[in-house]
């Protein structure tokens, strides 16, 4: 019994932070039909230099907020000098983010190194909890916590506010919205950045329970990219259901069939593909 | 002209081995396996106008399905060649018809996340492919009794197959068919609107195109006597793609000089410094933003305008 509650825990923890990934690049390639494969690169680098900011300043939640910064920055000029010269060029793009991302991960490589680098729990969240004599995890328990609350927040950013009207309006229709005069440009780069700055503090926030190690990034990015063609380009709701969706057939696939976790991993994918090519949510086919 | 350079090329590949020290006909053994990789991969690339990101699954699988099948189930080579040829195939088949659901981008993220399924089973499924270990021990085939160990007859070898590979390749690119896929490429509702099925013309490119890298990665088992995860990754798909695209995609050379072009720089480079994959991505971004259009185009544009100088009075 505790075993499969540890489990149901982790494959939420896993959903969570494959939520703070696969939301920004939902965003990014809904708003701008762009494939960012740096999107694992930026986890990845986001949770190394949560590892330097950690040597100084010993506090999980300040390292993952200059983690983000450091990573919105970082995207936001990616978006702007290297992107933005190629606009129209789609294939152009994509081949840039994927050099890219392998020159940051030989960059992290050669910073720090081959050997899984573990980032510490916070002390005071490092003892369980006992609800009726099961131990719960209580920092896995703050990382669902953190990915809901970021959910709602992009919620209420994407439904109540004018920026997120904007950019709903470029997503479904971008020429209309350029007519209409929305600066489409700007959100461009703001929505990069805000990918860019879930996806590093996602790393950091993670560290906890993955570590950092070479080739986190290649781990990660697959399985964003089947969380948005699962949930549906450009749709926060089908990010967030599907994040908990491959959380939940990760953990569980990998705790039962440990030898073909990856299989089962991209049958319910290959299922909605086939029967719904434009994901359980998303509005524009992928 | 084109005919005297093939020929002229052909020539100068026959007698390589004559003059070269074994390290370069090792070398240029290399390369003939990368370019009928990256001239498959230009079959959709190029001629299909479908970027695929994960074409190592056609060279992974046919070199783990002909290790295995030696190794486990102690076949011969003349059994294991065709039976991984067709097991790829019929993979590609599946593959082809999930991944072109898509078109552009989605087919590119379906090709990439497809590969990596191959890429995690060939890691995790200790049982079957020795996970990071790789299939170790292996053979090279000897047809017709000729033994392929040494450096030269496997030179031979690889030129026979690659020389095969790249006519056929010609031929079904040339061929209506190859019209009909590059009229689905340009305009897609034009060529359905005439009656072509667009979707089928594509599914069948697909799976030739995986059928020639199923080919480069029976070569590749061969020549390295040795497969491993790697062989899956998306720096293994990525290599394929830039030799397409620094070389120039949809021309029959492109490929051919890309594949080149990456495995000397590799095979350079790595002897150097350890930065092989930071030299990758550099690469690409330089390709992307400089020569767009590949370098034999990028040459063929530039000594254009350099005799257009030169004949111009002044």
């Amino acid at each position: 019994m505790q075993y499969w509650i540890i489990q149901t825990l982790n494959s939420l923890a896993l959903g969570g932070l494959l939520f703070l990934l696969a939301a920004g690049f939902s965003l990014i390639f809904g708003l701008m039909r762009i494939a960012n494969l740096t999107h694992g690169s930026l986890y990845m680098l986001g949770a190394y230099i949560g590892i330097s900011v950690l040597k100084y300043v010993p506090n999980l939640w300040l390292a993952a907020l200059i983690g983000g910064l450091v990573m919105a920055v970082l995207g936001g000029l990616v978006e702007r000098l290297i992107l933005r010269p190629l606009s129209g060029n789609a294939l152009g793009q994509v081949l840039v983010t994927l050099g890219i991302s392998f020159i940051v991960a030989d960059l992290c490589l050669m910073v720090w190194g081959g050997d899984p680098i573990p980032i510490p729990t916070p002390p005071a969240l490092q003892q369980p909890i006992f609800v009726g004599g099961v131990a719960f995890p209580t920092y896995r328990l703050v990382v669902v916590v953190i990915a809901v609350v970021t959910a709602l927040a992009l919620y209420l950013l994407m439904d109540r506010t004018r920026i997120g009207a904007m950019i709903r309006a470029g997503v479904d229709d971008m020429q209309m919205a350029r007519a209409v005069g929305i600066p489409v440009s700007w959100l461009f780069t703001a929505v990069f950045c805000l990918g860019a700055g879930l996806a590093g503090a996602g790393g950091i926030i993670g560290g906890p329970i993955m570590s950092a190690y070479p080739g986190l990034d290649a781990d990660m990015l697959p399985l964003a990219l089947i969380v948005v063609m699962l949930g549906g380009v450009g749709s926060l709701l089908g990010a967030f259901v599907g994040s908990f969706l491959i959380g939940a057939i990760y953990t569980f696939g990998t705790a039962l069939l440990p030898d073909l976790a990856y299989v089962i991993l991209f049958l319910p994918m290959i299922v909605v593909i086939a029967f719904r090519p434009t994901g359980l949510f998303g509005r524009q086919s992928v | 002209m084109k005919k005297a350079g093939w020929v002229v090329l052909a020539a100068a590949l026959a007698v390589f081995p004559l003059v070269g020290g074994e390290y370069y006909i090792n070398l240029t053994s290399q390369i003939f396996i990368a370019a009928i990789f990256a001239a498959s991969l230009n079959l959709l690339v190029g001629y299909g106008g479908l970027p695929s990101l994960g074409h190592a699954s056609w060279l992974g699988l046919a070199a783990y399905l002909s290790a295995w099948m030696s190794l486990k189930l102690g076949l011969g080579h003349w059994a294991t060649a065709p039976m991984a040829l067709l097991g790829t195939t019929l993979v590609a088949c599946a593959f082809g018809w999930i991944s072109l659901r898509a078109t552009g981008l989605g087919f590119l993220m379906l090709t990439l996340a497809l590969s990596q399924v191959l890429w995690g089973t060939a890691y995790r499924w200790v049982s079957v492919t020795d996970g990071d270990n790789g299939l170790r021990g292996l053979t090279r085939p000897a047809p017709f009794g000729i033994n392929l160990d040494d450096a030269g007859s496997f030179y031979y070898f690889a030129l026979a197959i690659t020389a095969l590979a790249i006519w056929l390749m010609a031929v079904f690119v040339s061929s209506p068919f190859g019209a009909a896929l590059r009229g689905t490429r340009d305009q897609a509702r034009r060529m359905s609107a005439l009656g072509h099925d667009v979707w089928l013309i594509r599914w069948i490119t697909f799976v030739y195109s995986a059928f020639w890298g199923a080919v480069s990665g029976l070569l590749f088992v061969y020549y390295n006597k040795y497969i491993h995860p790697a062989s899956f990754s998306i720096t293994a798909s990525a290599e394929g793609l830039l030799a397409v695209i620094a070389g120039g995609s949809a021309t029959l050379a492109g490929p051919i000089v890309g594949a080149a072009i990456v495995m000397i720089l590799k095979n350079y480079v790595s002897a150097y410094i350890e930065r092989w994959n930071m030299l990758l991505g550099f690469v690409f971004v330089f390709i992307v933003i400089f020569v767009p259009e590949g370098v034999v185009p990028g040459l063929r544009r530039l000594f254009g305008q350099a005799m257009r100088a030169w004949r111009r009075p002044r």
